[in-house]
């Protein structure tokens, strides 16, 4: 039972990308009985920044490529459901690609793949969805919904699969796109999503599955946003351009000089274009100053974050502070900490322990037992 | 098509469903008759014979002598033989494009300036329409050739070819007019448009996909696109598509002896159905309304609309129409057309496009009267747009 808040005449959308999750998705629901219809969404123009340095010289990547929407189409075929490629080119440059090039910039390290969920799948393709009498969005991500009858609510709950679960990208969705969201795969395991795409013969069964940004050929950030900005000089006149400056020690010690704070990530060891005896770590970037600090591993720690535009999934902030597991990054295991509500859309959260490499600009998400409460952008 | 009986293909700008009778004069092609025609004996002989009385039909729908006829595989061969074949030295050579020109010319001509070639791109009014002015003032000594289309794929305008065939005979530079939409649809006579090259395809007028023909004045000197063997008076190598060209005779002839009937009918239900979309939706246009249109095409704005999702919405309803052009994903782009006619990418992105065809209903249309206003209506309901108007007092809610 994957989708009991549906009722099997509604007429569902399935997001489908060509891959292994979201045709077993659609392949569930389609066994079920239920009315789909398959939509890729073609999100970015790979032809439009080739041949720029560092990009490939023809359309590649694995972002809206004809291959993808290739193998979409044959599980849609397959499934006998009608299908269409929709373009969201337009607001997925608005909201995805230019928050990341700015962020990046900026020197933190954008995830844009939570501003795609919640800004482009449940936002943009949710209308279009409404629009041709489909209430409902079915994708195949690793996370589950699920409707508390006593409170009201919708709440958001880890996948089964805690190896796969998605909810830190997520945390983003409010009460009224959980209510038509569809996670079709939030119940199984991996093995057990490959072993039912075989059982339905799905032609992508056996297809590998990709990590990178969708639309940053190979994983160089830093080609994909000079060449995006090459591309919209009015754009890169308004952000801030990358300015040299110099690597530090938190003493303020000048080690060395950088091309900009854009090319460095909280954490990171190799690069700094320093020689020491013991290994040194990137523990903060001050783009204001133009400055990337420098220390040892113990810099990195640190035990209390703010976050800005939260989330709260349960609609509104919670009235006390909360224990909870918070996590900082996708690979992160939530560690225990105290958070709070703040004025504007802002929280506090205190680990119980020192985590490492705390980072500007990524998500802090956080638990209670399977429960996602929300989340915000760690500032 | 779903299960229920409703529906309607209303795409015929795209591709029309042949006729019985042009599939019956295509079978014998496949079974008894598929003989090669530039074979000597009886096989080759027969489809000899029918390859030339399709090229008559196809040569008298365009008022053309048939040895001005070349086959192609449909209209963008028969544009790119128009243009590669005429400036087979691109370097120092201009030509004159109209910007809302379909793909297979505006793609050719783009190339052809890649290549060295000076092009000059004539706009379009907000009615859809190149102005002959504008060609004149185009034209330069080293003016190669002039391209224009006839009827526009996506509005339906007709162009004013014979005031720029004046143009081009004057100033001695060799006119191509792409009338894939135009031919099958209304009178065309290469004679009136003064042209020197013009493309036509079988599948807008009923005929099958995969063959067209490029009308080539007698004594234009053309380069052929493939070298092989002597076809099509060398002009097109490669054994003659013979289903392909049969079926286009066929389809000629039944489109030249229903004109004028099918104009009038297919217009009747065109302009109902505009009347019926405005009279429900009043911020609603038919964009080249004011201009002479082909009598199937409907191009309807309408603001506040995704044209995709209301393709997709009446599609999963049984009606097929169409938006913007397709990328090579299937997804929708705004399209050139619209774009070249000031409209902003957000506007032609709330277009769609209507085009009838010789086998739509009178019912049909009548039911398709009621059916999309009624979709119309209800995504604009759900569209941001229309909620931000209602709210800033723009759209008055009854």
């Amino acid at each position: 039972m994957t989708a009991d808040s549906a009722n099997a005449s509604e007429r569902i959308v399935v997001a489908l990308s060509g891959g292994v999750d979201s045709s077993t998705a659609a392949a569930m629901l389609h066994a079920e009985g239920h009315a789909l219809v398959g939509f890729t969404m073609q999100l970015w123009n790979q032809r439009r920044l080739a041949g720029h340095p560092g990009m490939p010289a023809t359309a590649s990547g694995r972002c809206c490529s004809l291959d993808d929407v290739h193998d979409a189409r044959r599980v849609a075929e397959g499934l006998g459901i009608p299908y269409y490629v929709v373009n969201y080119e337009d607001r997925f440059e608005r909201d995805v690609v230019v928050p990341f090039v700015a962020e990046y910039l900026a020197g933190r390290t954008p995830i844009p793949c939570s501003h795609c969920n919640t800004a482009v799948k449940f936002d943009e393709m949710a209308r279009t969805a409404r629009q041709i009498g489909a209430g409902k969005i079915a994708t195949g991500h690793y996370a589950r919904v699920r409707h508390n009858a006593e409170t009201g609510a919708y709440e958001l709950l880890r996948a089964v699969d805690r190896d796969k679960d998605q909810t830190f990208f997520l945390w983003g969705l409010t009460q009224e796109q959980l209510s038509r969201a569809l996670f079709p795969l939030g119940e199984l395991h991996k093995a057990q999503v490959r072993a039912l795409a075989e059982q339905f013969q799905l032609p992508v069964a056996n297809k590998p599955e990709s990590y990178e940004i969708c639309f940053v050929p190979g994983k160089n950030y830093q080609d994909f946003v000079a060449a995006y900005l090459s591309e919209r000089p009015a754009l890169a006149a308004q952000l801030a351009a990358p300015e040299p400056g110099e690597v530090v020690t938190r003493e303020g010690e000048v080690l060395a000089r950088h091309h900009g704070v854009h090319g460095f990530t909280v954490g990171q060891r190799k690069g700094l274009g320093v020689a020491t005896g013991e290994p040194l770590y990137v523990i903060e970037l001050r783009p204001e100053q133009k400055q990337v600090v420098v220390g040892d591993e113990a810099g990195l720690l640190s035990q209390e974050l703010t976050a800005g535009k939260v989330n709260w999934i349960a609609g509104q902030p919670p009235a006390g502070p909360l224990r909870v597991e918070a996590r900082i990054r996708n690979r992160h295991v939530p560690a225990p900490a105290r958070a709070e509500a703040l004025p504007d859309h802002r929280m506090r959260v205190r680990f119980d322990e020192a985590q490492r490499a705390i980072t500007p600009g990524q998500a802090v998400v956080l638990y209670q037992d399977e429960r996602v409460l929300g989340g915000g952008w760690i500032e | 098509m779903p299960a229920s009986a409703a529906g309607a293909y209303f795409d015929n700008n795209a591709t029309t469903p042949p006729l019985p009778a042009v599939v019956e004069a295509m079978r014998p092609c496949l079974e008894a008759n598929f003989g090669n025609a530039s074979s000597i004996h009886r096989q080759g002989q027969q489809a000899r014979a029918m390859i030339e009385a399709a090229r008559a039909a196809a040569a008298e729908l365009i008022g053309a002598e048939p040895n001005e006829i070349v086959f192609t595989s449909g209209g963008t061969e028969a544009d790119n033989l128009a243009l590669f074949g005429m400036i087979p030295e691109p370097r120092g050579a201009h030509l004159i494009v109209s910007a809302i020109e379909h793909h297979a010319v505006l793609h050719a001509a783009r190339e052809l300036a890649e290549r060295g070639a000076a092009v000059s791109w004539l706009p379009a009014t907000r009615d859809g329409r190149v102005r002959p002015t504008d060609v004149e003032q185009a034209l330069r000594p080293e003016t190669r050739l002039i391209s224009v289309m006839l009827a526009n794929n996506e509005t339906g305008v007709i162009q004013p070819i014979e005031a720029i065939g004046r143009i081009a005979r004057q100033a001695r530079v060799p006119l191509h007019v792409d009338a894939v939409q135009a031919a099958g649809k209304i009178p065309v006579s290469v004679e009136e448009l003064g042209c020197s090259l013009l493309s036509f395809s079988a599948h807008k007028f009923h005929g099958p996909q995969g063959v067209g023909a490029l009308y080539v004045r007698r004594g234009t000197r053309l380069r052929p696109l493939f070298y092989g063997g002597r076809h099509e008076r060398e002009r097109r190598a490669g054994t003659e598509n013979l289903a392909g060209i049969a079926g286009m005779g066929a389809a000629a002839r039944l489109a030249l002896r229903d004109l004028e009937a099918e104009a009038r009918r297919q217009s009747r239900m065109r302009d109902a159905l505009e009347a019926a979309v405005k009279q429900s939706i009043p911020e609603a246009e038919a964009l080249g309304a004011e201009a002479p249109r082909v009598p199937n095409t409907s191009c309807l704005h309408i603001p506040g609309i995704a044209g995709e999702a209301l393709v997709i919405a009446l599609d999963l309803r049984g009606y097929c129409i169409s938006t913007g052009a397709a990328c090579s994903s299937g997804a929708v782009e705004p399209s050139h057309v619209l774009t070249a006619m000031g409209l902003e990418d957000a506007e032609a992105r709330a277009c769609v496009r209507i085009s009838l065809g010789k086998l739509n209903r009178e019912a049909e249309a009548e039911a398709f009267c009621r059916i999309l206003p009624a979709e119309i209506a209800r995504l604009l309901e759900l569209s941001p747009a229309r909620h931000a108007k209602i709210k800033s007092g723009a759209i008055s809610v009854a």
